[in-house]
């Protein structure tokens, strides 16, 4: 019987968000392929798969052990090939995260399988059928993915997690972790703990217009009042005044959160092609020739240093009451 | 130090995408084909790297059309010795039969690096690096934004979700970068014309069939067209409310 099989993520022994969403996934093409989900969770002795079952998973296989408490890629690689290995899969499915991004190319090269990344959607349709965006998303590939097994990350906040509750049965297990290669040997918080844009909700970006990169600290309070991230332009970050990681855009990150600003950014090709599949585009640029406006479905014209600090009060007052 | 740098030859991050008209694939008439901005960070650490240990070689690798030689030559004037192109016509969306060819191209040519750049701007699958170290069972640190090399260690970061890890390796190994690892410099004239001059020598190769078939290529749903809500900071009360009553997003 083939089923799938969903490599969950976790971070300090807490399940992320996403594992949610990659489990839903990982049930809908179960449910297509006619077979069971089972989750593969990594993580340090105390690690917990609480919950799991509630998402839709029929098995969890835990490997709990220090030594993979943090991501540690080449022994979380031959875990996931290992256990991969004795199951009968259709597919694996991991977050594109960081992490996801890293492990499942290692997994499908020890499985010498195809690999489909970071899609938006995987269906059952007359086979496994996944819906890529190529060209940081100017395009979309439809595609039927024929190897078997196969890998397939899924993108972060692409799959709206839907709670369907199944066994969960969880037993654990000890797949050969094999040698480290490279090892990680630190992992350093950042100076102020952001929320990565590529899995936040809501993200306020900022560009050109801000004029100066102090100026960011109207976005960081605006971005704090919604619970989101601050991103930038390319602009912005080519200038030094952001780091790379706040990047959205073609040759930063693609994202999809609920609610997206976009202030003081003019709107070119590349930036579009990273904010494409944001559900609802909020633009503040004081040029209403400016392209962002073609694809925002909100748009102020006017100097946002008087627009964003009135947008963060009645945020704050909605909020707060 | 002995460095091999794959590249591959992409459409430009600002060029408009034209779907063709078997709707299956870009038509890549009249865009602009550069080389894949991350490969830019690539083999400018390739070069940093070699001149920093004051002696090696950077060889540049790319499997692709024969137009890809353009490519290569961009890194050779930007300083790096001598090409190979890995000649092939096919376009393959399953990055490990790509990974082979590569890997079986590299394996013996003892690389003290193998870098890539963490993905390329046409496909995303940021895959095809990490693949080629897990078929030569090399160290693999993907996605770097720090590097320290030293007597035959290293140490790189890559960034993640919140936080940066930090990771230990000893050479030969294989690295992808990420943007932010340095400033790639511009090819010089004399760069450029040195680079004619540099060899570079195209193997044919075929492609393994790879599990995946294209269904169809298509532009993503256009946004509906929005509106302005108005004008200056007057119309910031027209905007909450949309946002909560009819997006629904606050």
């Amino acid at each position: 019987m083939a089923g799938v099989m969903a490599v969950l993520e976790q971070r300090g022994g807490t399940l992320k968000r996403v594992s949610h969403e990659v489990l839903t996934a990982a049930r809908g093409l179960a449910d297509g392929v006619g077979g069971e989900v089972h989750v593969l969770l990594i993580g340090g002795a105390g690690v917990s798969a609480e919950g799991v079952g509630e998402y839709g998973a029929d098995k969890v296989f835990v490997v709990a052990d220090d030594k993979v408490a943090d991501y540690q890629a080449d022994l979380y690689a031959s875990a996931a090939a290992e256990q991969a290995k004795a199951g009968d899969y259709a597919a694996v499915l991991v977050s594109a995260t960081a992490m996801g991004k890293d492990l499942a190319p290692r997994i499908a090269a020890r499985l010498g399988s195809t690999l489909a990344s970071d899609v938006t959607q995987v269906k059952h349709d007359g086979g496994i059928v996944v819906v890529r965006p190529v060209y940081a998303g100017k395009a979309n590939y439809t595609l039927k993915v024929t190897g078997s097994p196969c890998v397939i990350s899924v993108r972060p906040n692409a799959v709206t997690p839907v709670a369907v509750a199944r066994a969960g049965h969880v037993e654990s297990v000890s797949p050969a972790l094999g040698e480290v290669r490279a090892g990680t040997v630190e992992i350093k918080a950042p100076e102020r703990a952001a929320l990565d844009v590529a899995e936040a909700t809501v993200v306020v970006s900022g560009g050109r217009g801000l004029k100066e990169p102090e100026h960011f600290a109207m976005l960081e309070e605006l971005a704090e009042a919604l619970g989101g991230a601050v991103g930038a332009s390319r602009a912005v970050v080519d200038a030094g005044w952001r780091p790379h990681a706040e990047q959205v855009g073609q040759t930063g990150k693609v994202v999809s959160p609920n609610l997206y600003f976009a202030i003081g950014i003019s709107g070119a090709i590349q930036h579009l092609a990273g904010i494409r599949t944001a559900k609802t585009i909020v633009a503040v640029n004081k040029d209403p020739d400016a392209p962002i406006f073609k694809v925002a479905d909100y748009g102020i014209v006017g100097d946002l240093f008087e627009v964003v600090p009135k947008i963060t009060e009645e945020v704050k007052k909605i909020r707060e009451g | 130090m002995k460095i091999a740098v794959c590249v591959k030859r992409v459409p430009d991050s600002e060029a408009r995408i034209k779907i063709g008209g078997d709707g299956k694939a870009i038509d890549d008439a009249g865009i602009k084909l550069v080389l894949n901005p991350y490969d830019e960070y690539a083999v400018e650490e390739a070069l940093k790297l070699k001149e920093a240990a004051g002696s090696g070689e950077a060889v540049v690798v790319s499997v692709g059309t024969d137009a890809a030689q353009e490519t290569i030559r961009t890194a050779l004037a930007m300083g790096c010795d001598k090409g190979v192109l890995l000649k092939t016509d096919a376009k393959e969306l399953d990055p490990l039969p790509v990974a082979r060819v590569l890997a079986a191209e590299l394996k013996d040519g003892a690389y003290d690096l193998i870098l890539f750049g963490k993905l390329a701007i046409d496909d995303y699958s940021h895959a095809v690096g990490v693949m080629v170290a897990e078929l030569l069972e090399l160290p693999c640190v993907s996605a770097i934004a720090e590097l320290e090399i030293a007597d035959g260690k290293g140490k790189a970061e890559r960034e993640i979700e919140g936080g940066v890890e930090v990771v230990e390796f000893s050479l030969p190994a294989v690295l992808t970068a990420e943007k932010g690892l340095n400033e790639p410099r511009y090819p010089a004239l004399r760069g450029i014309m040195m680079a004619k001059k540099k060899p570079l020598e195209v193997k044919d190769i075929s492609l393994d069939a790879g599990g995946i078939e294209v269904e169809g290529l298509a532009y993503p749903p256009e946004r509906q067209a929005g509106k302005i809500v108005g004008e200056g900071v007057d119309a910031v009360p027209a905007l909450i409310e949309a946002l909560r009553n009819e997006a629904k997003v606050l």
